[in-house]
């Protein structure tokens, strides 16, 4: 009778806890909870920050980060069988994947900048990347001055496209653009001499030289087009992932736990041909841990 | 699902530029129909050629149009744009070749423009080779028996009838060649696919910038197809198969 008692009390018990914690969580706390899955998106080639090694399995420093910020999510919704399923996506169809609930948590290489935001939401920024180019080294183009009158390559559907518009418009030089379909068709480009400059982020720049046949003809060189930050990117409008996205986030930067990912990533050799990408922090990635925020693109370039 | 929909995209000015998304979809269409358009006429030209050596009493026309025809249609459409624009220059001359990558203007125009029309013509050859197979033997004869020549053959009897008779699979065809001619985006021409993603990329506008290539995409394969019809019933021979009603 006692025992009776005692096990309806704990049911009752047991279902108001629930209830009162289904209804403190919405968003996609919610949808995680309820599905038992999380879904991250990753990029097959955006090294070192998410690509597949040779196992093709995601790896990277995004994806490090991005596993960190699940084992919260575990704690918080005391989820330790949480199913972490991962969704390849592209530059294209990232935002869509996210808006649309395919994607939970975008652990890619995507900018912040204030047009996405009015689609989706960013962690604070993890990675600082500087828009430069690539050269033969056998060429001897140190400067963007000297592309004047010559075929530049860079990737469609990318910001550079962009900001080598800007830079023609601003210093009244013409470039002869020529566009890769992805990174390695441009980088292609570059190394067949159908351009004698690629103009891309320094990370991804650095991982293609590193993974190419001849790592030493090539160089990055030049000054810096554009300084973007680049984030970890998840659905809008939802305070409570959004919390607990940004205080993992700010947890793993305060607990020097990001630096010793970035050292691991940049400055040592990493697969899958063990190239050591040598990227030592910028400035501006320190000033950015320093104090974690998740602000856009144009705040940086502000002149 | 939580998307911003904002269908004043079209008329924002592109970042660090003079135009508006509008001018650069407009641009984006006049390449797409220059494309098409020279494919097409080389596809046909080709492809009419190709089709009838097919049919000729000679084993050697025949092979060469049966390795032409196999040749083209074996092999990925993306894997043929490739080859044409990263693989063969690196077969001409040193000079000339660095010609080709460097300073050949509207060298991707060119390159998707005879890719895509040598692509197509390998299937216009085949339904041309249909066409001309689908009609009665007896008509070859009866020529041949009047004395006409073997071209003049072709040219007066065979010919005027195998093309009235493919006229529906050969618009297929002109659609399609429109709407393959996205492929080029690869290689860095500025045509509908290509502007679609860059918008996306500039804009955020992810669902906008697709409908609007979408949406034209639609208008020019459906104005091919309207072309191809008005062609189809004003060629049309009364009683005989073709166009008739």
């Amino acid at each position: 009778m006692i025992s009776r008692t005692a096990l309806v009390a704990t049911l009752l018990g047991a279902l108001f806890a629930s209830n009162a914690q289904a209804q403190s969580l919405d968003g996609t706390l919610k949808k995680i909870k309820d599905s038992g899955t999380i879904t991250l998106g990753i990029r097959e080639s955006s090294i070192p920050l998410s690509y597949l090694d040779a196992a093709q399995k995601p790896v990277g420093y995004h994806i490090d980060i991005c596993n960190r910020i699940v084992d919260s999510i575990k704690q918080k919704l005391a989820l330790p069988n949480l199913k972490v399923n991962t969704q390849a996506v592209t530059s294209q169809n990232r935002i869509p994947l996210v808006t649309n609930g395919t994607v939970d948590l975008e652990c890619g290489s995507t900018t912040n900048n204030a047009a996405r935001q009015n689609q989706v939401a960013f962690a604070p920024t993890t990675y600082v990347t500087t828009v430069r180019m690539a050269v033969k080294k056998s060429s001897g183009i140190n400067s963007l001055s000297q592309l004047d009158g010559k075929p530049v390559a860079t990737t469609t559907g990318t910001t550079s496209v962009q900001l080598m518009r800007a830079h023609e418009k601003g210093k009244g030089v013409n470039f002869k653009e020529v566009y890769g379909k992805d990174h390695a068709d441009s980088f292609l480009m570059l190394a067949s001499d159908r351009a004698v400059a690629f103009v891309m982020d320094d990370n991804l720049l650095a991982g293609l030289i590193a993974s190419s046949q001849n790592p030493g003809d090539f160089a990055v060189v030049g000054e810096p087009l554009s300084v973007e930050p680049i984030a970890i990117m998840f659905r809008k409008d939802d305070p409570q992932f959004k919390g607990l996205v940004h205080s993992a986030v700010r947890d793993l930067i305060k607990s020097g736990e990001v630096e010793k990912l970035y050292t691991k990533w940049f400055t040592q050799p990493i697969p899958p041909k063990n190239a050591n990408l040598a990227l030592p922090m910028s400035d501006a990635l320190k000033g950015a841990l320093k104090t974690p925020n998740d602000a856009p693109a144009e705040q940086y370039n502000k002149k | 699902m939580n998307y911003h929909w904002n269908w004043h995209v079209y008329l924002d000015q592109v970042s660090a530029g003079d135009e508006r998304y509008l001018d650069w979809i407009i641009s984006a269409l006049g390449w797409t129909i220059a494309v098409s358009m020279s494919a097409w006429l080389i596809a046909l030209t080709l492809g009419a050629l190709i089709g009838t050596l097919r049919t000729a009493p000679n084993r050697w026309l025949v092979a060469i149009g049966n390795v032409w025809v196999e040749g083209f249609r074996n092999v990925p459409l993306l894997v043929q744009l490739f080859l044409w624009f990263f693989v063969v220059p690196e077969f001409l001359p040193a000079e000339l070749s660095r010609w080709v990558k460097q300073d050949m203007p509207a060298k991707e125009f060119f390159t998707a423009a005879i890719c895509l029309g040598l692509f197509t013509s390998a299937r216009v050859a085949e339904q041309v080779r249909a066409g001309i197979q689908s009609l009665p033997r007896g008509q070859k004869m009866a020529s041949l028996a009047m004395g006409f020549t073997l071209p003049q053959t072709y040219r007066y009897v065979l010919l005027p009838m195998a093309f009235r008779i493919v006229i529906p699979p050969l618009t297929s065809e002109f659609m399609n060649i429109i709407k393959n001619s996205s492929v080029a985006f690869a290689i860095g021409l500025m045509e509908l696919t290509f502007i679609s993603r860059q918008m996306i990329e500039e804009s955020g506008q992810v669902f906008e910038s697709l409908l609007a290539a979408t949406l034209l995409y639609t208008i020019c394969a459906f104005s091919a197809n309207r072309v191809m019809t008005y062609i189809e019933k004003r060629t049309r021979v009364p009683g005989y198969i073709a166009g008739a009603k």
